[in-house]
């Protein structure tokens, strides 16, 4: 249910890709992830895959713990598979009424289903090693140039950091108002789906008055401590690049380049 | 009314690297209209014993008797347990979430498939009982104050008609004049209704005042199970441990050890005024 959400989740540690500077993930995993747009072939997943591949594997992250991941989005995975296995046109190994399976649609199946989720793991693999502080920092400091715009970067990036520390909070409240009222006898299993939705009532009411509460209480909090905003606000822990994070984006190059070179590098 | 708990075990996140066992090898019976008080440190599995008395988790290991019948039985109705052992979460008012209070007490028995008017004259029972008056039933329950709330959540539950009433840290919070209105509330109750009380708390003093049955947990194991006068003799062995013993009881074993004759037993704030109040007589007839 709301624990098989794994993207935002973070996994503890000590491996080089952990220690990898926020801004080198952040910017590495949308390059990884435009990349797996821009090949068709067998030789460009390979690459792929095996970058990925080692990354997972440096990262010390369980194989079976990032394959949760992909539990929530598996109904798409499927459906997406389907519909290119069903509906691509080309050579017939059979037909069913309108349906037909090709070769091409095999393979388009199996391109279109790794391509998602790669992209997926991709991103999970940069949660999974980054906590949302950091995260968060590497961000606001990745898009400082649009303050020119007057983007308010340092209080999105804040919005964003609360948001992602009162996931966990809230899941966990969510779970104890629903124990509670099953004690009471609330039933939220069975009944049609319009039953169901009503009967979540119980569990919608409390938790919007407690993440009311909390977020009054986090105001106060932060008020109470001076808190004024990005202006003139500086670093507990200032990001710096070092030699390790360098040799990351080298090695983002080096995969960039190794697809490029494998690959015919074709618009679609 | 009987619970029994078998050689129950109770492990978190089973095959993963945080597995944690929060109950090992409990066994224990609450007999009828006891009143037991449950104390130990924070995660020693004090919450979770609460919550496989109703079924609200399912021991990993080992069975739980409700009347001698097994409640993980394929034909055992947990709804009816759920109805005839009452839990109270911790700041059980954090679940109230209708518009008017009697509706909400109202939600537990309608829950259990009572007809409309027993749900209407249970709730309204309930209410009386907790000392709510009619002046708020049609109130919402977002206005009333925190000690008026955790009432409110309690006559939910007690709504249900419960045989056995199990509540988490109930007077958390709570000053001084609502928590012994709480408490007084479960003494009516288990004499009055012939309810059976479990409650978890932290504090020595309130299990000494009001529990006739104490149960130590340490570490997901009961570590000692008795009387409290009995139970609160072994101070040594509750500090290896991290508790302590009511203040005093503190006060009268430090007079003891300056060798005042203050007999052994003394838990509450009566017994030990009461016992300073007669080695003062002594002594002063003695003078006379």
């Amino acid at each position: 249910m709301i624990r098989d959400i794994t993207i935002g989740q973070y996994y503890a540690a000590d491996s080089p890709i952990h220690r990898l500077d926020a801004r080198v993930k952040i910017v590495v995993t949308l390059v990884y992830m435009v990349s797996l747009f821009t090949f068709q072939d067998f030789a460009g997943y390979a690459a792929a895959i095996l970058f990925f591949g080692i990354v997972l594997a440096l990262s010390k992250v369980p194989f079976s713990y990032i394959m949760r991941g992909l539990k929530p989005v598996l109904f798409i995975l499927l459906l997406t598979g389907m519909l290119n296995l069903f509906w691509t046109p080309g050579k017939e190994i059979f037909a069913w009424g309108v349906v037909a399976v090709t070769w091409e649609g095999i393979r388009k199946m199996i391109y279109i289903t790794l391509r998602l989720a790669l992209l997926i793991l991709g991103a999970s693999i940069m949660t999974f090693t980054t906590t949302p502080n950091q995260l968060t920092a590497g961000l606001e400091r990745l898009l400082r140039p649009l303050k020119i715009f007057r983007v308010p970067v340092h209080e999105v990036a804040m919005m964003m950091s609360i948001a992602l520390r009162f996931i966990p909070i809230l899941v966990e409240e969510t779970d104890r108002i629903m124990k509670a009222q099953a004690a009471r006898g609330a039933d939220f299993e069975s009944g049609n789906a319009f039953q169901r939705m009503k009967s979540m009532l119980p569990v919608l009411v409390p938790l919007f008055v407690s993440a009311i509460r909390r977020a009054g209480e986090l105001a106060l909090a932060m008020d109470s401590r001076c808190y004024h905003g990005g202006e003139g606000r500086t670093k507990m822990y200032p990001l710096r690049y070092r030699g390790r994070d360098i040799f990351g984006y080298l090695c983002c190059l080096v995969y960039i380049a190794a697809l490029a070179v494998t690959v015919r590098i074709s618009p679609f | 009314m009987s619970i029994r708990l078998e050689n129950v075990f109770y492990i978190y996140g089973k095959g993963t690297k945080e597995e944690t066992c929060a109950l090992k090898k409990i066994n224990l019976t609450i007999e009828k209209n006891e009143f037991v008080g449950i104390i130990g440190h924070t995660g020693s599995g004090k919450s979770t014993l609460l919550r496989l008395l109703n079924g609200l988790e399912r021991a990993t290991e080992g069975s739980v008797y409700y009347n001698g019948k097994n409640i993980y039985d394929k034909d055992f109705s947990m709804k009816t347990l759920r109805g005839k052992v009452g839990l109270v979460f911790q700041y059980p008012e954090h679940q109230l979430f209708e518009e008017t209070v009697i509706k909400d007490v109202q939600f537990g028995p309608a829950n259990m498939g009572m007809t409309p008017l027993e749900t209407e004259l249970f709730a309204f029972q309930a209410l009386k009982d907790v000392g709510i008056g009619e002046e708020l039933i049609d109130v919402s329950p977002f206005l009333l104050s925190g000690g008026q709330k955790r009432r409110v959540a309690l006559a939910g539950v007690l709504a249900m008609k419960p045989e056995v009433l199990a509540l988490d840290e109930p007077v958390a919070g709570l000053d001084p004049e609502g928590k012994e209105n709480i408490f007084a509330l479960l003494k009516r109750l288990q004499k009055e209704r012939d309810l059976t009380i479990l409650f978890v708390s932290h504090s020595m003093e309130d299990i000494a005042e009001y529990a006739d049955r104490v149960i130590v947990m340490n570490q997901g194991e009961i570590v000692l199970d008795g009387e409290p006068h009995k139970v609160f003799r072994y101070q040594k062995e509750l500090g290896q441990i991290g508790l302590d013993v009511p203040v005093s009881a503190k006060i009268a074993n430090s007079l003891r050890e300056k060798g005042f004759a203050i007999p052994g037993d003394c838990i509450t704030v009566d017994e030990t005024a009461d016992a300073v109040i007669r080695w003062y007589q002594d002594r002063k007839r003695g003078a006379v």
